[in-house]
């Protein structure tokens, strides 16, 4: 008997501007995500500031994967694998507050990714999915 | 016999905790969120549980690289907050109750919960966060705390169906055990947010309000909601919710809310914060 599923796997593509983090991508990132959770000790936190380059060679990570690292392009990061719990650790490391590195990612300004939150957020309309555009 | 006489759900957001530690709760940002917090300040003086089992998520800081559990109980003695990358949060060890969390451990495995138990790690804002919200600045914690790392980072999550079965197994479990104590069950995390992608910033109002509706008396409508759902209406980060489920479930059938709170924004997220007293 196959089982009942309560939609397709795929679906979790159907979200505008959405990677959702699957067992795969999970595999996809696991060097960057161990390079982003050494950021967790001081020590580490200090060295990655004092060479960047030379730090990230230390990790399996891909060159894509470093050279997102190096550019904050979180967007990026998440295309190559990452999720932002982990990631997040790289901004911590900056000294950015998590809005900031999540603002990064919509193509708004801090300040306008800051008023947008203050004044309730972004609507879920018209973001719900690509298929049906709603 | 020990009893689950109260529920807390609230959201956990990092910057709370970080409001909370450099003293920025009575800023204009901040005041409005703390605010919703003073009723189960007061509240927590009359009704301090001896055991809190606190359902939340770790954020990559101890699991979800290397090992990633579906359920996992803490089982060692103390836990340390953990550094997630600007220091740990000046907050008191956090002790936890090694007979209960045994007893529920086995009771979950031979209930089919196939549970995993950690015997060392580090706990972070999601744990942490709650505890400063209910206890505030304090020396010590003023119960044992035992965590439950739910996994709602890495897809497939458990659904929402499963974690009400666990707070329905949990419930089963505490009511077993035969010393004389009072706990209490938490549910963390949400409410809608997404951290990710062009769509972070997503907030539904709606479905928050309306999961809230449910939550306190028609939850078994809640366990049919779907991941995808989740997803698609409370963004990525909002399938947090879930966890508030298995809060709800080990409080059995009904429940008077004692309070409930709704606020946009902390940060990046919706913040929600009910406090249930079980029925005898």
């Amino acid at each position: 008997m196959p089982r009942q599923r309560l939609y397709p796997l795929e679906d979790l593509e159907d979200i505008p501007g959405t990677k959702v983090f699957t067992a795969r991508r999970s595999r996809q990132g696991y060097y960057l995500h161990k390079f982003c959770m050494s950021l967790m000790q001081a020590e580490n936190r200090e060295e990655f500031k004092s060479g960047e380059r030379a730090y990230l060679d230390r990790f399996a990570m891909t060159e894509d994967q470093k050279q997102a690292v190096l550019e904050r392009d979180f967007n990026k990061l998440i295309d190559l694998g990452g999720n932002m719990y982990f990631l997040v650790k790289i901004a911590s490391t900056d000294g950015w507050s998590a809005q900031k590195a999540v603002g990064s990612m919509t193509g708004m300004s801090p300040e306008e990714y800051a008023t947008m939150m203050r004044d309730g957020g972004r609507s879920p309309e018209g973001v719900r999915s690509i298929k049906k555009g709603n | 016999m020990a009893r689950i006489s109260a529920g807390v759900a609230t959201s956990h957001v990092p910057a709370i905790g970080a409001a909370i530690d450099l003293g920025k709760t009575k800023d204009e940002y901040w005041a409005p969120v703390f605010q919703g917090y003073e009723f189960v300040k007061e509240w927590i003086k009359d009704n301090t549980p001896d055991v809190v089992i606190l359902a939340y998520n770790d954020h990559a800081s101890a699991l979800m690289l290397d090992i990633v559990p579906t359920f996992a109980i803490g089982f060692a003695d103390t836990f340390q907050s953990a550094d997630e990358g600007w220091g740990r949060r000046p907050v008191p060890l956090v002790h936890n109750h090694i007979d209960l969390a045994a007893h529920v451990a086995e009771q979950l495995v031979i209930d089919e919960f196939d549970i995993t138990i950690i015997n060392e790690m580090d706990v972070d804002h999601g744990l942490t966060v709650p505890l400063s919200l209910v206890f505030g600045q304090v020396e010590e914690w003023p119960c044992k705390v035992i965590p439950l790392a739910v996994n709602v980072t890495q897809f497939p999550t458990p659904s929402g169906e499963r974690c009400w079965k666990l707070g329905e197994a949990i419930r089963n479990a505490v009511k077993t055990f035969p010393e004389d104590l009072d706990v209490q069950v938490w549910g963390t995390g949400g409410m809608s947010h997404q951290l990710q992608g062009t769509r972070a910033g997503l907030i539904n109002k709606e479905f928050d309000n309306r999961f809230l509706d449910l939550l306190a008396h028609e939850p078994e409508e809640l366990a049919t909601w779907t991941r995808l759902e989740y997803l698609r209406e409370a963004g990525t980060e909002g399938i947090e919710l879930i966890m508030w489920l298995i809060m709800r479930a080990a409080l059995g059938y009904g429940v008077d809310e004692l309070h409930r709170f709704y606020r946009v924004p902390a940060s990046n997220t919706a913040v929600g914060h009910v406090v249930y007293q079980a029925k005898a």
